[in-house]
């Protein structure tokens, strides 16, 4: 019998191994795809089942169709777009979609706040990166601390910077909570403290792995040091900036803890239609305050969650295409 | 000789600058030990005084924050570490062997299975969470000694998919002359392949540690509050349900809750980094 052994083939053809072990299915599977399917695929199903129901509790749901998707944007009924396209323009008429609607205004801030944070955590996490790398004493000791609040749960590091920001701001008699501008800053300077760390780890790998010897042609030509960063180092941790990228975009758009702990969604604004809007609020934390205002908003608390699910999923399958594609190339 | 000069130089304005980035860096950690000894009122009034004479309040704050209500915070913290080690545990167990499973057997059960761990990592917890609470109570596990198989269930994912694709790398000969020696699939799998496991093991258990021991929603939904809150639930009381906005006393807790996390994080950073590191791919 000729065997063929290759470690990164995905298929096993040794008998020795593989009939003995599906007899012991019962032990090497079963427990972990009970606890699997209880876990998580029986949620994600009803989850999804629950989306289109009326309920309370899950055990009395009532099918209502796309009842629950129609009203997450119901409020948007109750604006005269016409009129307002027609005084004052399509931006204007953008402009009171996102902020008549709380989803909309939550998805709003989450977008806004994914851009801003990319950018601000990935540039200073590539640039401290950068200078670590460049043979620093300490800098074992300095990407120590660096990764360190990293380490702190969303909840904790929320009540922190909630002192420390209205520490700040009293001096100016106001408060974190007084103005969404607040907030919404506050929020981007907290993850950038929290996630710069782990990104910074991320980019020191991706330097580290440049080779010495392009580094050294580029020198002997006569590069300088910006053409060296430019030219040199940055095509060669393309990767690493496309795995941080995506994984600032995701936690943005996952993040809660800290989103809660800070302000909570504060402050509110109450719309035309009598809705409260929580200006500060990012998309999951508007899901669970969906949920708790309202007992018969649960299942429209459980439809938004599904619409969540397929952009973060959308985000993923995004990610996941192009860090295979800059794989292929290198 | 004049480069190398010039790099001397150069080099310590860098460490000079690193250093005072650092402090920066950590002055919110040294903000939370210095208004842990202060009175509320103080940090009220000056959030970023040293304790002096008149604002310095001993241990008074801990011993506030830690008994505030009728919950005593030691019961949080006592939950914390079950639920954390449990879960651990359970996931490192159970996953590397159905990882094993799943990347030497190959069928088309292994394969969809392995799949669907792989789309429930992009799954985020807001879409499962509310039936979740509905379950955890029809099944009795909703409480610290059950709820681990939750964390099981729903972190399978990240921990398979690690767990397979290390084994895959794995030479398949040692495995198959443990067979040939008389091994039957558990003890091959328990005394040749799980000291293999390691490096893994040890990622993905720092992973799931730090997910666990910080995790808010999930205790949140599914466990009694009032009977067994875990150590970000009595933060968040301490904050929030109370009422009462004692700062002192909640930086004297979050001093407790975060100081065991940063001694551990100096004595095994190496393989903390490494490990968080590794948990890059989980989308």
């Amino acid at each position: 019998m000729a065997k063929k052994k290759s470690h990164d083939s995905s298929t096993v053809n040794s008998q020795l191994i593989r009939r003995p072990i599906k007899r012991w299915f019962g032990l090497f599977i079963l427990p972990t795809l009970v606890c699997f399917f209880i876990g998580f695929i029986w949620p994600f199903l009803e989850g999804l089942y629950l989306s289109f129901c009326n309920f309370q509790l899950a055990k009395d749901a009532k099918w209502v169709g796309f009842e629950n998707y129609k009203k997450i944007f119901a409020s948007l009924g109750t604006l005269d777009l016409g009129k307002v396209f027609q005084e004052d323009g399509l931006w204007a008429c953008i402009k009171a979609i996102f902020n008549g609607n709380d989803f909309l205004n939550a998805f709003k801030n989450t977008t806004f706040f994914a851009v801003v944070s990319i950018v601000l955590i990935n540039v200073i996490a590539f640039a401290i990166a950068y200078a670590l790398t460049q043979k620093v004493k300490g800098a074992n000791l300095f990407r120590t601390v660096f990764f360190m609040p990293n380490l702190i749960g969303g909840v904790v590091l929320g009540y922190v910077w909630k002192m420390i920001f209205d520490g700040i701001l009293g001096k100016y008699s106001t408060y974190l909570t007084a103005n969404s501008t607040y907030g919404f800053w506050g929020l981007v300077i907290l993850v950038a403290w929290q996630q710069i760390g782990y990104m910074m780890i991320i980019y020191i790998a991706g330097l580290q792995s440049v080779p010495g010897d392009m580094l050294e042609a580029a020198k002997i030509d006569g590069a300088n040091g910006r053409q060296t960063l430019f030219r040199v180092v940055i095509p060669n941790v393309m990767p690493s900036i496309t795995i941080c990228t995506f994984l600032t975009l995701t936690n943005s758009f996952k993040l809660f803890d800290q989103n809660m702990a800070l302000t909570g969604g504060l402050p509110t604004k109450v719309l035309s239609s009598g809705q409260p809007i929580f200006t500060t609020e990012l998309l999951a934390l508007n899901i669970k305050s969906t949920y708790e205002i309202n007992k018969n908003y649960h299942g429209v608390a459980q439809a938004k969650a599904v619409i969540f699910f397929i952009l973060v999923a959308v985000l993923a399958l995004l990610q996941l295409n192009a860090t295979r594609k800059k794989e292929v190339q290198q | 000789m004049k480069m190398k000069e010039k790099y001397t130089i150069g080099s310590k304005v860098v460490t000079c600058f690193f250093v005072a980035f650092c402090l920066i860096w950590l002055y919110p950690i040294i903000l939370v030990l210095l208004n842990s000894f202060r009175t509320n009122s103080a940090i009220n009034m000056n959030t970023f005084g040293l304790p002096n004479g008149e604002s310095f309040n001993g241990i008074k704050n801990y011993v506030t924050g830690a008994t505030v209500g009728n919950y005593p915070f030691l019961k949080a913290v006592v939950y914390s570490l079950v639920i954390t080690v449990l879960s651990t545990a359970l996931i490192l167990l159970f996953t590397s062997m159905t990882a094993w499973y799943i990347a030497r057997v190959d069928s088309t059960f292994a394969r969809i299975f392995y799949l669907l761990c792989v789309f429930s990592m992009i799954v985020p917890f807001q879409m499962v969470m509310y039936p979740l609470v509905g379950i955890a109570d029809s099944t009795k596990l909703n409480t610290p000694w059950t709820i681990p198989v939750i964390y099981l269930g729903f972190g399978a994912g990240l921990a398979i998919f690690m767990f397979v694709g290390f084994i895959k790398g794995l030479p398949l000969e040692i495995e198959e002359a443990a067979a040939i020696d008389g091994c039957g699939p558990v003890r091959t799998f328990f005394n040749v392949v799980f000291p293999m496991l390691k490096p893994t093991m040890i990622s993905v258990g720092i992973l799931e540690l730090m997910w666990v021991w910080n995790d808010y929603l999930l205790p949140y939904l599914v466990l009694d509050r009032n009977k067994y809150a875990t150590i970000p639930i009595y933060i968040q009381m301490l904050q929030g349900d109370r009422g009462t906005v004692d700062l002192g006393a909640t930086m004297a807790i979050i001093m407790l809750a975060i100081l065991p996390i940063i001694i551990v994080y100096l004595f095994c950073q190496k393989y903390i980094i490494k490990g968080v590191a590794a948990g890059a791919v989980k989308g």
